[in-house]
């Protein structure tokens, strides 16, 4: 099996294995990151989005060997002690029921953010919308992202 | 009618006992659904707590911190926030001072309680307050103690105890001598106008670790020297493993093993990827004896019940055929339903390492002690040897309550001899069955001179019917002539609780019902239900669940807050009321056309739960609950070929997403009754609201679900 080497939350790391295997799968199986989440394997739920190079990306589907040197983000990377601004709103507006897909959904409106600093509540629920939330916590979700645009 | 608020009876005796911990402080055993073994001992040392002798437990610290420990499981429901605000509440500490801690328990044979049906709140209530105002009152007798005074001129508030002379002692000065006091009995409890944190917006206590990523799921588990592994299942219901060739899976880097167990084979592999690679490189023979069912096959079989008369009688009030016989007008309605998957953002998944002295599971179940005895037998072991430790789990909707992941996880670790670890992929956890089963229901009612004189209302469904006391819900005991029947139609297509077992589409069916009886009637909707309601008030049939009053006062709650009949041109509004679970709700739905594309912009919720433990986490359960009957309502398409859902993940079965989702707008009724749970009753209404909604906008009625196959929806894009 093949080396890779990755840059994962600012450190290099080297994995060995095939080819194929998705980034999802090395950050949990591998290098034991399990913040990012499993949910449908076929990037249509965005419980796996992690950031690569800033974009928002659904590591369930991006092989290793077509990563070459990008800068991976994960949510166990986006800040010190969760206190990245979107964190913070999460906390804020206290969005979690079950919490499993909300690491994806704060990897999502991270990513959104940076590029629209000043969104409007359509570009909040369009840029939202290819994340599931299976409780349904998405009024909350709305209502986080905007905080965390007012104060980021 | 029957009492909501019945305590459950128990001696402060025996469900209470309390040490001194060796590294000071007061720790409390308790139990808050049954007395504990009188021989039950409070340890001395934290690390020993044994929950199988009391459920939970309460430490403080000679710092007058509290830790609160449980290993309750939390599914997403928050009552591993909200049971703990109730103990500090009659504790009479400030919340800032109070933990809550998961997760230590004695590795031998513990039990814990189920959640599933919307109940933690309801039961745990006295039993959480009595532990809470007991150790109070133990507290304020040992500071008295210390000054010499009588316990009754002291008191005590916000972790402080103060005498008559105004000296004070904090709880944690005095931990250690109360620990050694006899419990009092005949504590006083607080009055609800009293609560300082009972009724406060707190937040859920995992929400650090929950946004930062830790590992808190079943499927973010490991050990040392565990494989995880991907079971290839029947690819439709009906099917039998033949035989498999798996020559092509050994050659994949990080394939372990393969073991076939029953009509399942396990692919054991280094990582995820690569037993899941495996199992797709299988090859493999299935042959079938039995027919391969079809969804037209499952909607023949019901219309075949609707038509017949081979029902069981679940309730009859009157003589309904006299009443359709007398009648000025009849209207009768046929509503649908499809199977539903669970969908848990988790897929399905467990850990089990069986060795020779015992068998240790680890993961996301709702039903703990059921699970450890079909695991004994499954197994032929001992239930003593058998150690379940339960994770967080990432949704629940009642799939969690069956273990038949927990068997397979079992078994394939006993095979191989080795830690294993289960996990689903999205297409498994579709397919694997123990779906919310379909079902049919028809309503029948008779009118003369402007009153609903018959009811009746037959339910055809997929291998099994409606619950107990369902057939006392509304309208039982508002129309004379009354009567509930049902009938099933058994599959070999597994089937099982689904948020709201029968009532989440039984709702719909009865609202939309209503709801053109009213227009039938020339009366809307809510003054409709509020008219049949004054039937029922002082009735002294013992079966009716509801409560006329609290229905009452809950539809004229969302009537006001909604602006019922007085929205502005172009927004269209649907009712619906619901009691289930023991909580009453009534809901508004607000629909627009945008563009000529109905959008559901707005959901007004009234809910009469009792004293609102939590208000933040209730209108959490109420908001979820409300887009999840409406997501499922109008896109949960799911119908079988063959044997074989056609749809088994995201790309061709549609969540509710965002773009789709209306804002929820949720009000209390103002009560100073018990609590009662959240976690389901506000599904239930919310797909006849919307369907009403519709109707008002468009003049059409929506008798089957999923309504996007009747209607033109927005579409949904799916952003990648």
């Amino acid at each position: 099996m093949p080396n890779y080497t990755l840059k994962v939350n600012g450190e290099q790391v080297t994995v060995t294995v095939d080819a194929d295997t998705p980034l999802l799968w090395i950050l949990r199986d591998e290098l034991n990151m399990v913040g990012t989440k499993f949910g449908c394997g076929i990037a249509q739920c965005g419980s796996c989005t992690v950031h690569v190079d800033n974009a928002a990306v659904r590591s369930c589907s991006l092989p290793v060997s077509s990563i070459s040197g990008e800068s991976i983000t994960t949510i166990e990377g986006l800040s010190e002690n969760g206190t990245h601004p979107v964190q913070e709103a999460w906390k804020e507006i206290d969005v979690p029921q079950c919490g499993y897909c909300q690491a994806g959904q704060i990897m999502t409106a991270s990513a959104f953010l940076k590029e629209n600093s000043n969104p409007t509540k359509d570009e909040i629920r369009e840029a939202m919308h290819g994340n599931i939330c299976r409780c349904a916590s998405y009024n909350r979700i709305e209502k986080a992202v905007e905080l965390a645009a007012k104060n980021s | 009618m029957k009492s909501q608020n019945k305590s459950l009876s128990f001696s402060r005796r025996n469900f209470l006992k309390t040490s001194v911990l060796a590294g000071g402080g007061m720790l409390i055993g308790f139990n808050f659904l049954s007395a504990c073994k009188p021989e039950a001992i409070v340890p001395v040392d934290i690390s020993k707590l044994n929950f199988n002798d009391f459920n939970a437990f309460i430490k403080i610290s000679e710092e007058g911190y509290v830790t609160i420990f449980s290993p309750n499981p939390e599914i997403g429901q928050g009552v591993k926030t909200s049971m703990p605000m109730i103990i500090a509440e009659e504790l009479d500490v400030s919340w800032d001072k109070v933990s809550v801690s998961q997760g230590l328990y004695d590795p031998v044979n513990y039990q814990r309680q189920v959640a599933g049906g919307s109940q933690s709140i309801r039961f745990g209530w006295d039993a959480l307050r009595q532990t809470g105002a007991t150790t109070k009152q133990m507290l304020v007798n040992a500071a008295a103690a210390k000054w010499g005074v009588d316990a009754s001129t002291c008191s005590a508030s916000q972790g402080i105890i103060t005498n008559a002379n105004g000296e004070i002692l904090g709880y944690g000065e005095v931990a250690k001598e109360a620990a050694i006091l006899e419990i009092p009995e005949n504590v006083i409890l607080k009055k609800s106008k009293d609560y300082n944190i009972i009724g406060q917006d707190i937040k859920n206590v995992d929400i650090q670790k929950i946004i930062t990523g830790k590992p808190l799921f079943g499927l973010d588990y490991t050990s040392e020297g565990m494989a995880y592994a991907s079971v290839l299942r029947p690819p439709a219901f009906g099917k039998k493993l033949v035989s498999f060739d798996d020559s092509i899976t050994k050659s994949i880097n990080g394939v372990l093993e393969v073991v076939k167990f029953g009509n399942k084979i396990a692919v054991l592999g280094s990582n995820t990827w690569a037993a899941m690679k495996g199992k797709k490189a299988l090859i493999v023979e299935w042959k079938h004896d039995v027919k391969l069912e079809n969804t037209e096959d499952h909607d023949t079989a019901l219309f075949k019940i609707l038509e017949g008369n081979k029902f069981d009688t679940r309730r009859e009030d009157g003589n309904i055929k006299m009443a359709f016989a007398q009648a000025d007008k009849i209207i009768e309605r046929t509503y649908e339903s499809p199977f539903l998957p669970h969908n848990c953002m988790e897929p399905m998944n467990f850990y089990a390492n069986v060795t020779q002295t015992k068998v240790h599971l680890v993961g996301p179940i709702q039903t703990p002690a059921w699970t450890v005895g079909k695991i004994a037998k499954l197994l032929d072991r001992d239930p003593k040897e058998i150690h379940l430790e339960m994770t967080r789990m990432g949704g629940g909707f009642g799939r969690r309550l069956y273990g038949d992941f927990v068997e397979e996880a079992a078994e394939i670790s006993s095979l191989v001899k080795k830690p294993i670890k289960v996990v689903f992929s999205r297409e498994d956890d579709m397919a694997a069955g123990t779906y919310r089963p379909a079902i049919k229901y028809r309503i029948k009612a008779s009118l003369k001179d402007g009153e609903i004189t018959g009811y009746h209302l037959k339910e055809a469904a997929i291998n099994g019917n409606m619950y107990g006391l369902i057939p006392n819900f509304f309208p039982a005991g508002c129309i004379p002539n009354y009567k509930v029947s049902t009938a099933n139609h058994q599959s070999n297509i597994t089937t099982g609780a689904w948020r709201a077992p029968y009532t989440n589409f039984l709702a719909f069916a009865e609202q939309s019902f209503f709801s053109e009886l009213a227009d039938e009637l020339g009366v809307d909707h809510p003054s409709l239900l509020i008219k049949l309601l004054q039937k029922v008030k002082g009735t002294k049939d013992e079966q009716i669940q509801y409560s006329a009053e609290r229905m009452e006062k809950t539809i004229k709650l969302a009537v006001e807050k909604s602006n019922w009949t007085k929205v502005t041109e172009g927004t269209y509004q649907g009712f619906s009321a619901y009691y289930s679970h023991n909580t009453h709700v009534a809901e508004v739905a607000d629909v627009e056309m945008v563009e000529g594309v109905l959008v559901v912009k707005k959901v007004t919720v009234a809910v009469d739960c009792g004293i609102v433990v939590n208000p933040l986490g209730a209108k959490n359960q109420i908001e979820g609950g409300v887009i999840d009957g409406i997501g499922h309502a109008m896109y949960g398409d799911f119908s079988f070929k063959s044997g074989t859902p056609k749809a088994i993940n995201f790309d061709n079965y549609r969540l509710i997403r965002m773009q789709e989702t209306p804002e929820v707008s949720t009000h209390f009724v103002e009560s100073d009754l018990s609590p009662t749970g959240l976690g389901e009753p506000g599904l239930p209404p919310a797909g006849g609201a919307v369907a009403n909604a519709i109707h008002a906008a468009k003049g059409e009625r929506l008798l089957k679900q999923p309504f996007i196959n009747q209607l033109e929806m927005p579409k949904s894009e799916i952003l990648g």
